[in-house]
């Protein structure tokens, strides 16, 4: 049953994903070190969502598994987005 | 199907689930450690009712000590903490996981040809979780400190400061609120997995449409309840000022949140009693449901707009000029997906030949009472109207009119439709009229005069209040004398009907939908072979064939 | 508990690929539980911005850097251990569980350092230095020790979840044929690493 149509992910993938995921954690740390106003807070949340990123598709292993999981996963974090928005149409008018 | 199907009356002769067992004991245990859908099913009733009789009586209580202006049979401090009780005991224990949890768990894997839900361990482990947050709730009471008096709502900052047991009321519906999300994932998972070959999204049952629209929100909503009170807990203990505003914490946030789950849980309350609503009507107009495509999208549309308008609780908050419009805007267009339910379920009936037989008749109530409560909901959704008329009687009828008139209404429909399924046996059809009438002309006379003392001012959550509404409150009262007399008088015959009815047939009403293709009360396996599945969900002419079988 | 009757043979049926949605489905309900920590906190930093920036100074990035690190590294184990086991290899697998527990204790015993330091300082909820403070101060290391805190809890119920599977392997109720448990386990593993992902820069990289 299990096995059949599973994709097998390669040590060799998992230990580039590790070693990319080290790369941007050295980035976001030596970023937040540099000065750029508005923008570091824009940076830390984008280099968090890359990683994320590949975590989820490779550790993770969406990208290989049904496709509905990825349905899924766009309902929850839609879901997510509208409370933020929505929430903040409060306290960024008040 | 017919091919598929006919050979399932051989079951007849096979023995019912309630004479077979999941597991090696026989008695209780055989009941308190099954994994069996059907069981925990009735599990559920029995709790779940209890618990429904238990906070009717505390609203009981509650309407008898607003007889007359002053102090009746309670102090205030009692007042409080049972309105608070009422409201926890009816919402989290009766109204939310009341039509999932009982007919969800009994009907969804039947309607769509699967002998279990997806993870039956779960599902048992769903039942204890429930039982274990009930009890909380009833220790509460009783520990050092007294019964919780925050109201349901548990806003802060009172309920950070209050004396009583918060902590462990509220925990408890945190417990509550991580066996609905299991609930919720099991359903969802059941419904992807399971399904009958044939039986493809568009063949499904709209109760199972709605069952599974529900299970979103179920596994959406409910963390943001269970941190929100994590928080509230927290604060209590170790004061990290989150959530207190002599440290900083914004009461309004806490409202947001609250209302970010408490919302689209009115959803989770409303959608299954949709769902139902939309297999009985067919059946008793025996004609294929108007706009099958559309109801069906409309619950998973309602599931998603739920998601979008939970601040129209906070108008009168201090929240931002704009999100209070844009709330209020949003608000409208629940209408909508609502409005596409009534009208197709009208246009279901039209020209039908209508068997006006008593969960017909529930419905019919429900249709009546839900419109008001819908309307008065377009009322408080304007931004205007509703500075008047926020924390006033006019907010308790209205939603009193959409929960009980609403889901409370169809949760009887829902026990007299398929009762007879359940238990194999057929109640009182002279007496079950009668009671939706009772229950009609009671429930009006409950809940219209708050409408107009709302309006007039009378604020809710009051223990005393003005003579001048002594008459409507005097109404109001004896509304609910008729309410919960007749709550006991259906209860009444149901029992006696399950201890004395008449053996229901298999297919006492005509239904198509897969529960009716198999015997009354179903077997254990439910079907001896799974159903290839061929026709639409509301075929009937097959009927006749079935009939034959 | 199947051999009672014909009935109860089918709640044992297996179904992979249902087991794995129900996970993900309990992944979810894991984001929005956090989710909703991350709304308060991106109230409360939009509210007291300057605040949040001080207060952030007292944290130690290097022990948040090195954890970030310890975490990463234990996802990619645990990656590993899966790998293995769908490769036959019951042995190396065991192994990469092992260190991912491992890893999982070194997380842990720097976050026990990192909290004792703060509260020698006197930084904790409700101390009289932290409430003479500035109202968004007290709200950023309440929000500091309540986030962290239940990412720690989670930690620790995946090192409890991950103990079992090393035992299951062991007595082979996991296998290269039946490994959905350790599977799901991972996915367990690495949402927690994904939270910490978002967590380390919103309270160690504010500058």
């Amino acid at each position: 049953m299990s096995g059949k149509n599973k994709h097998h992910i390669d040590y060799g993938t998992y230990i580039l994903v590790w070693l990319a995921l080290l790369a941007f954690t050295t980035i976001t740390v030596t970023v937040a070190g540099i000065s750029l106003g508005r923008y570091t807070l824009f940076t830390a949340l984008l280099i968090a969502a890359v990683k994320s990123a590949l975590v989820i598709n490779i550790f993770m292993h969406i990208r290989f598994d049904e496709p509905i999981f990825k349905a899924f996963l766009g309902i929850s974090g839609m879901t997510l987005l509208i409370i933020f928005l929505l929430t903040f149409l409060d306290f960024i008018y008040r | 199907m017919a091919d598929t199907v006919a050979g399932l009356p051989v079951q007849h002769a096979e023995k019912s689930f309630y004479q077979q067992s999941t597991n090696k004991y026989s008695g209780i245990l055989s009941w308190l450690l099954t994994t069996d859908h059907k069981r925990i099913g009735i599990m559920y009733l029995a709790a779940i009712g209890f618990f429904f009789f238990v906070g009717a009586v505390i609203g009981l209580l509650m309407r008898l000590e607003l007889i007359a202006p002053g102090r009746q049979i309670m102090d205030a401090q009692t007042y409080n903490s049972f309105f608070t009780l009422h409201g926890v005991i009816m919402i989290f224990l009766f109204i939310i996981p009341g039509l999932p949890a009982i007919f969800g768990n009994f009907f969804l894997p039947i309607q769509i040809g699967a002998r279990d839900v997806a993870f039956p361990r779960l599902n048992l482990l769903s039942w204890y979780i429930y039982m274990i947050g009930a009890a909380l709730v009833l220790v509460s009471l009783f520990l050092p400190g007294g019964p919780i008096d925050t109201g349901w709502t548990f806003y802060i900052p009172y309920s950070v400061r209050s004396t009583t047991n918060v902590s462990m009321a509220i925990f408890a519906a945190f417990v509550l609120g991580f066996s609905s999300i299991l609930t919720g994932i099991n359903f969802v998972t059941t419904t992807h997995r399971l399904r009958a070959p044939g039986m493809s999204f568009f063949k499904m049952p709209l109760f199972v449409w709605a069952t599974y629209a529900t299970a979103w929100i179920q596994i959406i909503a409910t963390p943001v309840i269970g941190i929100t009170i994590l928080l509230v807990i927290i604060e209590r203990l170790f004061g990290v000022g989150i959530f207190d505003p002599a440290l900083g914490g914004d009461p309004i946030l806490f409202q947001h949140m609250f209302w970010i789950y408490s919302h689209p849980a009115v959803y989770i309350m409303i959608l299954p009693a949709m769902g139902v609503v939309s297999e009985i009507i067919p059946t008793f107009a025996r004609r294929t449901i108007f706009g099958y495509k559309a109801i069906a999208m409309s619950s998973l549309a309602i599931a998603f707009v739920g998601y979008l308008v939970w601040a129209h609780h906070m108008f009168t908050s201090g929240m931002s000029d704009t999100a209070r419009w844009i709330f209020s805007l949003l608000t409208f267009i629940v209408a909508l997906p609502s409005g596409v339910k009534i009208f197709n379920w009208v246009a279901t009936m039209y020209k039908g030949s209508i068997d006006p037989q008593p969960p017909f008749l529930w419905v019919m109530n429900f249709i009546f009472l839900f419109s008001i409560g819908g309307l008065t909901g377009l009322v408080l959704g304007s931004l205007a109207t509703n500075i008047h008329l926020h924390d006033t009687y006019f907010v308790v009828a209205h939603f009193h009119y959409v929960m009980f008139g609403g889901t409370g209404t169809i949760f009887f429909a829902a026990m007299h439709y398929w009762f007879p399924k359940m238990f194999g046996k057929m109640y009182n059809i002279k007496l079950a009229r009668i009671a939706v009438l009772l229950f009609f002309v009671g429930f009006n006379l409950l809940y219209f005069p708050k409408f107009i003392m709302g309006y007039m001012g009378m604020p809710r959550r009051y223990y005393d209040y003005l003579p001048q509404f002594e008459a409507l409150q005097e109404i109001s009262t004896v509304g609910s004398w008729i309410v919960v007399g007749t709550l006991f008088f259906i209860l009444g015959y149901l029992i006696h009907a399950l201890l004395k009815g008449k053996k229901a047939t298999s297919n006492p009403w005509g239904g198509v939908t897969l529960e009716w293709h198999i015997a009354s009360p179903p077997s254990m396996e439910n079907f001896a072979e799974i159903p290839t599945v061929t026709r639409e969900p509301y075929d009937f002419s097959q009927l006749k064939e079935m009939k034959n079988e | 508990m199947n051999s009672y009757t014909d009935a109860a043979v089918h709640h044992v049926h297996r179904d992979d690929a249902g087991a794995k949605m129900g996970m993900w489905l309990f992944l979810f309900t894991e984001v929005l539980l956090f989710g909703g920590m991350f709304l308060v906190y991106a109230v409360y930093r939009y509210q007291h911005p300057d605040q949040f920036r001080l207060a952030a100074m007292e944290l130690n990035t290097g022990i948040g850097t090195l954890n970030t690190i310890i975490l990463l590294t234990s996802s990619l184990t645990m990656a590993l251990s899966i790998a293995s086991l769908q490769k036959g290899n019951r042995f190396l697998s065991m192994t990469m569980l092992s260190v991912t527990l491992l890893f999982a204790l070194m997380f842990m015993v720097n976050k026990y350092f990192e909290w004792s330091a703060k509260f020698s300082h006197g930084i904790y909820p409700g101390s009289p230095e932290l409430v003479n403070k500035p109202n968004g101060e007290i709200l950023f290391f309440g929000l500091y020790y309540v986030m962290t805190g239940l990412h720690a809890l989670h930690v620790l119920v995946g090192m409890i979840i991950l103990t079992f599977m090393f035992v299951f392997i062991k007595r082979n109720k996991v296998t290269s044929e039946n490994y959905v448990k350790l599977d799901n386990s991972g996915l367990y593993w690495h949402l927690v690493d994904l939270i910490w992902i978002f967590l380390f820069p919103l309270f160690y990289l504010i500058q």
